[in-house]
């Protein structure tokens, strides 16, 4: 069913890997195959090393928000229907250079605008999960404190 | 400044804005943008005494939807030996001005002419409700998330910075409302008629968290034109010339246009790598600068603008604003002058060079005394430029 979401697209060449684990319920992080460096967005070059060797590593999926925004209309449709809602930045455990975007829920299913966005701190521990919109799996972060 | 080498400057004091052109600024306007394009260009030679025989430079943002040849047929140009782009947008102001003077400095050409034109309807105009197909490019990132708009990319630096630097609400206030006050005695701007209270500021609806609707730009349909020639020339022009002393272009270590949460200091923009050429390359410093027209398509661009070009520390950009310090005329540096994007009208910044200049010329309605050196920014958040144009080569 057609969303109106904005959407990544699966096939392209830069994005697909990290999209694909996403599917697969991994939070994946671009390595320099040759170097071992983290890298994100992912790229064709490592930056450290100029090398075109890619490897993909699986990442905890734990985090920090690094900051958020709540956005309100005008905007698309499909995000109007749900303003205001969250989206955050999550800095990774294990390399807060390395920061994804997603939006706060309180499960899988959860909407993206049910969180009061006045209780979202910026440093709060948060986990991934996945959300599938059309044949996407979107990554979404969990309050670490919830079960 | 440490840590850049200053080869021979070809472009100190060898270039001048001798012409500025302008069509009316506002929402609705009917003309079509390559029109407007050509009006604004034609005013700019009238302005500097210049037939367009004799201009032979061009320098155009790659956004405009309207071509060099395009321009040259309808103004009636001569031989044009140099034209070239600037990309990134609202980034690109300073960009086109800096690559006409450098084109006239090095001998590529005599007259040049820099340009912007835009219509708030046009193709283009807003990027991000265009929606067909999936996304491959970086957006792919933030978009899926609802980060969306420009505002969305900026209130999320803007959030964070008042997180690490205990920036406020009020400090964004101060930004709004002196660039009200600036456009209130300017006839041409937007909000001319309009004036803004801190309270109307801190009850308007939101747009995006932390930005209000007052922490945005206006949308504005119209045209804008330079003409820059050799301070030789420059010498038998119409009205006094605006020198162009120092200019620089910006583009950080590992920098993502809008969207620059990536790298590991994300609030380190682009400010910050033109500011070390364009000083490193004059014969002043910020303490010197009397009058700054700083790009402000979003408030928080101020604060961040005002660190980085070193007026002072990093975090305490919010704090400058305090006590009218940004406002005229007794502001320890009067910004955005005309009103500036959030107030005069939003043309991708390039009415901020034409404050510039008519601050040099002592023709600005908000006239800062004694201002013999003004700088002008482009677009914080996307790769940059900034110049500073004197009243003396």
């Amino acid at each position: 069913m057609e969303t109106g979401w904005l959407l990544p697209d699966l096939e392209h060449e830069v994005g697909a890997e990290f999209w694909h684990g996403c599917g697969r319920g991994e939070l994946l992080v671009q390595a320099c195959a040759a170097c071992g460096k983290w890298r994100m967005p992912p790229r064709p070059m490592c930056p450290a090393c100029r090398s075109t060797e890619i490897r993909w590593d699986v990442t905890s999926g734990r985090g920090r928000i690094w900051s958020y925004v709540v956005p309100h209309p005008p905007l698309l449709p499909a995000y109007a229907d749900v303003a205001p809602y969250n989206a955050i930045i999550v800095e990774l455990e294990e390399d807060p250079m390395i920061r994804f975007a997603g939006n706060l829920v309180t499960s899988v299913d959860g909407a993206i605008n049910e969180i009061d966005p006045a209780t979202i701190q910026i440093g709060e521990p948060v986990r991934v999960v996945f959300t599938q919109i059309e044949e996407v799996s979107l990554p979404r972060w969990v309050r670490a404190s919830q079960s | 400044m440490a840590g850049l080498v200053i080869r021979d400057n070809l472009l100190l004091g060898k270039t001048a804005v001798v012409g500025i052109g302008q069509t009316a600024l506002g929402k609705g306007i009917e003309d079509s943008e390559l029109s407007l394009a050509c009006q604004a260009v034609s005013a700019a030679l009238d302005d500097a005494g210049i037939a367009p025989s004799e201009v032979d430079g061009l320098a155009s943002f790659n956004m405009e939807n309207d071509r060099e040849v395009d321009l040259a047929r309808n103004v009636g140009l001569g031989d044009i030996t140099f034209f070239s782009q600037v990309g990134y947008g609202g980034g690109a102001g300073c960009g086109v001005t800096g690559h006409a003077a450098m084109a006239v400095a090095t001998g590529q050409c005599e007259v040049a002419v820099a340009w912007r034109a835009r219509k708030r309807a046009g193709k283009g105009s807003r990027p991000w409700a265009q929606t067909a197909g999936r996304i491959s490019n970086n957006w792919q990132w933030t978009r899926p998330f609802g980060i969306i708009r420009p505002v969305d990319e900026i209130a999320i630096l803007t959030r964070r910075y008042m997180h690490d630097y205990g920036g406020t609400r009020d400090h964004l206030a101060n930004v709004a409302i002196a660039f009200r006050k600036h456009a209130n005695r300017n006839p041409v701007a937007t909000m001319g008629h309009k004036t803004l209270s801190r309270e109307e500021y801190m009850n308007a609806r939101w747009i995006s968290e932390p930005l209000c609707l007052f922490d945005n730009c206006l949308e504005t349909d119209g045209a804008l034109a330079v003409v820059i020639t050799t301070a030789e020339r420059a010498r038998d022009a119409k009205h006094p010339p605006a020198y162009i002393h120092s200019y620089a272009q910006g583009l950080p270590p590992q920098h993502q246009t809008m969207t620059n949460y990536f790298t590991d200091d994300p609030l380190r923009g682009p400010a910050w790598t033109a500011a070390k050429r364009l000083w490193a390359n004059s014969d002043v410093g910020p303490a010197d600068v009397k009058v700054a027209q700083l790009y402000d398509a979003f408030s928080p661009l101020i604060p961040l603008s005002l660190e980085g070009y070193g007026f002072c520390e990093r975090g305490e950009g919010g704090p400058f604003t305090d006590d009218g310090n940004i406002e005229w005329p007794n502001g320890r540096l009067p910004v955005n002058t005309s009103g500036g994007g959030m107030s005069e009208a939003y043309v991708h910044g390039f009415n901020l060079v034409l404050e510039g200049v008519r601050q040099i010329r002592g023709t600005s309605t908000s006239q800062v005394e004694g201002a013999d050196v003004s700088l002008v920014t482009s677009g914080e958040g996307v790769p940059t430029s900034a110049i500073l144009f004197t009243k003396e080569a």
